[in-house]
């Protein structure tokens, strides 16, 4: 039986059933990654196109490796959008982009909703790499995959989101991801930065970080986002924010003793948090480096019609 | 002319004369002649009204017909054209045309059109401001001797208290009403979808209900010190209702519209991106909805506008923030607006007030009535119809309804302007004799 959804828009599409489909796929995926000879067959003579039309080094270079390791033949474009009417339109990019018969249609847009808008007029499976404020499915997916190969049960688990909610793709995917699979999600930052009617999502809002962090077994800080800012000022400066929101060794106290820190990536070193916590025991963000190549090619076979059932990986 | 016209049988409802009765209504040289039980009579073109409700033609207080300067979305004709398919024998025409309707040639020119088309009314809005721009006062006088009935800077909300103050105060001198799209612009950041629910879901960047009513708040302040009839356009919070509501029954000379959409629709319609759910004011919550609804019930809004704002395809096929905000509604009002009467959230009587004498009476207008001596503009509506939004069959250039698909029951099945039937459903429009 195939994946029951043509395109992987956002993690609100998806059941808890979906979710952890994907991670299982994900889980036998994982070990190709760690032979000698990384490359399995299972996507030959799929095409993939890779269209990013936001600035991203880790999220492209996780799906290249991904089409790679799996003999898919990836194609690279990184078009500029403006809003300003100038050049081609959204939708033209995409039907001639379409006209050449791709498979799967990896996107990353500025504008929430843009694979939503392709995904009513194409008719190749589009995956969601990050669509303006709204949504960052794949990323909420590896996430949810690390903290599981750290063995934590998501029927327990605590986790505090630190930072700039309100303008977070990763955060909104995070706890729809999160609160699907059981957990109970924290989000914490000022008030600037957390719209109100988060609670609508699952999540519990707090103001004081460490309440947020108070017995949690993972904090994820999101990166502050200075370019996301539009000319609004949301805080004083990196300095205060340092100081009221940023993970240093002694608020790691207030967590469970073997809880978990993540990040998105890239760092802001010192301001979301210091670097020996950054780089400390606790610390898995290489660890959602790695997952996320596994994940997304588990997506990637999904969406192109691979059973979940019988993953072929043979070399 | 001596032309003559019978309109036999219907449930003739008139809200502005307190009118409601099964009878007769009588038309001569384009004027109300008689209702009730006119009687035998002969010579007389007759149309038969048994089964179907018969009121004044609706009136729209705030439509947007794009000529001059946006033809490909809709031109003055076929605007009209719309109008008369909804039953609408009056429109309103917001003045943000290019150029904008701020000076006399271009109120001259939309009417030229519209005496052209020959079908609906159509009474320009001119601009409070030179170019819609917030500074440098209209030619009030001249305008109004031109054929506007009322000032407003549309979409371009009067930023300046100062500003908005003089206005006020010089419009009133030629008793000319001022409207004003409330958003404060520094609140708003012309947010795509209401910050609420909408906006937790999708990430878009939104307008809090306060942007409006911040504004709204500060100008019923202005009609306090001006006193100066003020009519606020498309309000669409609970908040803005309750100031309304206050500024009343204070005394202040103030009045009120509401969008069909705003009526019918909440923030949810915009979980999928679709552009033809963006629109200015957005959408807001069921909270505001119901207040809306409450507002229009009791009177403290007086008037129910569609806010038909055309847009092609190109304009709407884009990224959801990118999307220009509107959506049209002439064809779509009445139908949408019986689904509230079918859920008793209006009464009929209540509604066709809110569509006719309300808005009539905002701006002054001579319409809306079906008094002896009054235009003969005369709708009749059949309350059982059942049928389907087709945005295809839409006489307006455009379609970007939040409605298409929908199951209607009910619908304008004749429009009469001047003495004469100008649409018929599902003929369409109907020549000149």
């Amino acid at each position: 039986m195939a994946f029951a959804h043509k395109s992987l828009l956002g993690i609100a599409q998806l059941s808890t059933e979906d979710i952890l489909t994907i991670l299982s796929v994900a889980e036998t995926f994982y070990e190709i990654s760690e032979r000698r000879i990384k490359k399995v067959p299972t996507l030959r003579g799929k095409t993939v196109v890779n269209l990013f039309m936001e600035p991203s080094t880790r999220t492209r270079a996780s799906f290249e490796i991904a089409e790679k390791r799996l003999s898919a033949d990836g194609i690279n474009l990184s078009p500029s959008s403006s809003s300003t009417k100038k050049g081609e339109t959204l939708l033209d990019t995409a039907r001639n982009l379409q006209a050449m018969h791709p498979d799967i249609l990896v996107m990353r847009h500025r504008a929430a909703g843009a694979p939503h808008f392709l995904d009513r007029h194409i008719q190749a499976a589009i995956i969601n790499a990050g669509d303006g404020a709204h949504e960052h499915p794949t990323q909420a997916l590896l996430d949810a995959f690390t903290i599981r190969r750290q063995g934590m049960p998501f029927g327990r688990l605590n986790v505090a989101i630190i930072g700039d909610i309100a303008h977070s793709r990763v955060a909104r995917s995070n706890i729809l991801c999160l609160t699907r699979l059981g957990a109970n999600v924290r989000v914490c930052g000022p008030r600037t930065m957390l719209q109100p009617g988060l609670e609508a999502l699952g999540a519990t809002v707090c103001h004081r970080l460490d309440d947020a962090l108070d017995g949690v077994d993972v904090a994820m800080a999101l990166r502050v986002q200075l370019e996301r800012f539009g000319g609004e000022a949301l805080l004083p400066n990196a300095r205060e924010y340092a100081r009221q929101f940023g993970l240093n060794r002694k608020r790691l106290e207030h967590m469970k003793p073997d809880g978990l820190v993540m990040h998105p990536g890239p760092i802001n070193r010192g301001v979301e948090m210091d670097p020996e916590v950054a780089d400390g025991e606790r610390s898995v963000i290489l660890e959602q480096v790695t997952s996320g190549v596994a994940v997304r090619m588990a997506l990637l076979y999904l969406m192109a019609g691979g059973s979940p059932d019988s993953v072929v990986k043979e070399s | 002319m001596g032309d003559s016209l019978l309109i036999r049988g219907g449930r003739l409802l008139d809200p502005s004369s307190g009118l409601d009765l099964v009878g007769d209504l009588l038309i001569e040289d384009g004027l109300v002649a008689a209702v009730g039980d006119v009687g035998a009579t002969k010579h007389l073109e007759e149309l038969d009204a048994e089964g179907l409700l018969v009121t004044p033609a609706l009136v729209d207080l705030h439509v947007h017909l794009r000529e001059p300067g946006a033809e490909y979305k809709e031109d003055v004709r076929t605007g009209a054209a719309a109008a008369v398919a909804g039953g609408f024998g009056t429109v309103c025409c917001m003045p943000n045309t290019s150029p904008p309707n701020d000076c006399r040639a271009v109120t001259e020119l939309i009417l030229a059109r519209a005496a052209e088309a020959g079908l609906a009314r159509v009474r320009p809005v001119a601009g409070i401001s030179m170019g819609l721009s917030g500074k440098g006062l209209t030619e009030v006088a001249e305008l109004k001797a031109a054929g506007a009935v009322a000032l407003s800077d549309d979409g371009h909300p009067v930023g300046d208290a100062g500003f908005m103050r003089r206005a006020l105060e010089y419009a009133s001198t030629f008793g000319m009403v001022v409207v004003n799209h409330c958003e404060e612009l520094s609140l708003s950041r012309r947010g795509a979808v209401h910050e609420g629910e909408a906006s937790t879901w999708t990430g878009l960047r939104a307008q809090p209900a306060a942007a409006e009513e911040v504004m709204l708040a500060r100008d019923l302040l202005l009609v306090g010190l001006t006193r100066a009839r003020y009519h606020a356009a498309h309000v669409s919070t609970a908040g803005s209702v309750a100031l309304l509501r206050q500024a009343k029954s204070d005394g202040l000379p103030v009045t009120a519209e509401v969008t069909v959409h705003h009526l019918l629709l909440t923030d949810e319609a915009c979980h999928d991106f679709d552009t033809n759910t963006k629109c200015n004011p957005p959408l807001r919550s069921e909270t505001d909805r119901q207040a809306c609804v409450a507002g229009v019930l009791d009177g403290t809004i007086d008037a129910v506008v569609t806010d038909h704002a055309p847009h092609s395809p190109n304009d709407k096929a884009v990224e959801f923030e990118d999307a220009p905000f509107g959506v049209i509604g002439l064809e779509t009002a009445l139908p949408a607006l019986l689904r509230l009467v079918e859920r008793d959230e209006l009464s009929l009587e209540v509604l066709v007030a809110r569509l006719t004498s309300g808005p009539a009476s905002c701006f002054g207008l001579e319409a809306g009535t079906l008094a002896p001596g009054a235009p003969a503009d005369v709708t009749l509506t059949d309350l059982s119809l059942r049928h389907t939004v087709r945005p295809e069959h839409f006489l307006s250039r455009s379609a970007n309804t939040p409605f298409a698909g929908w199951e209607m029951r009910g619908r304008a099945v004749t429009t009469v302007v001047g003495g004469r039937a100008v649409y018929r459903w599902p003929d369409g429009l109907l020549p000149h004799p």
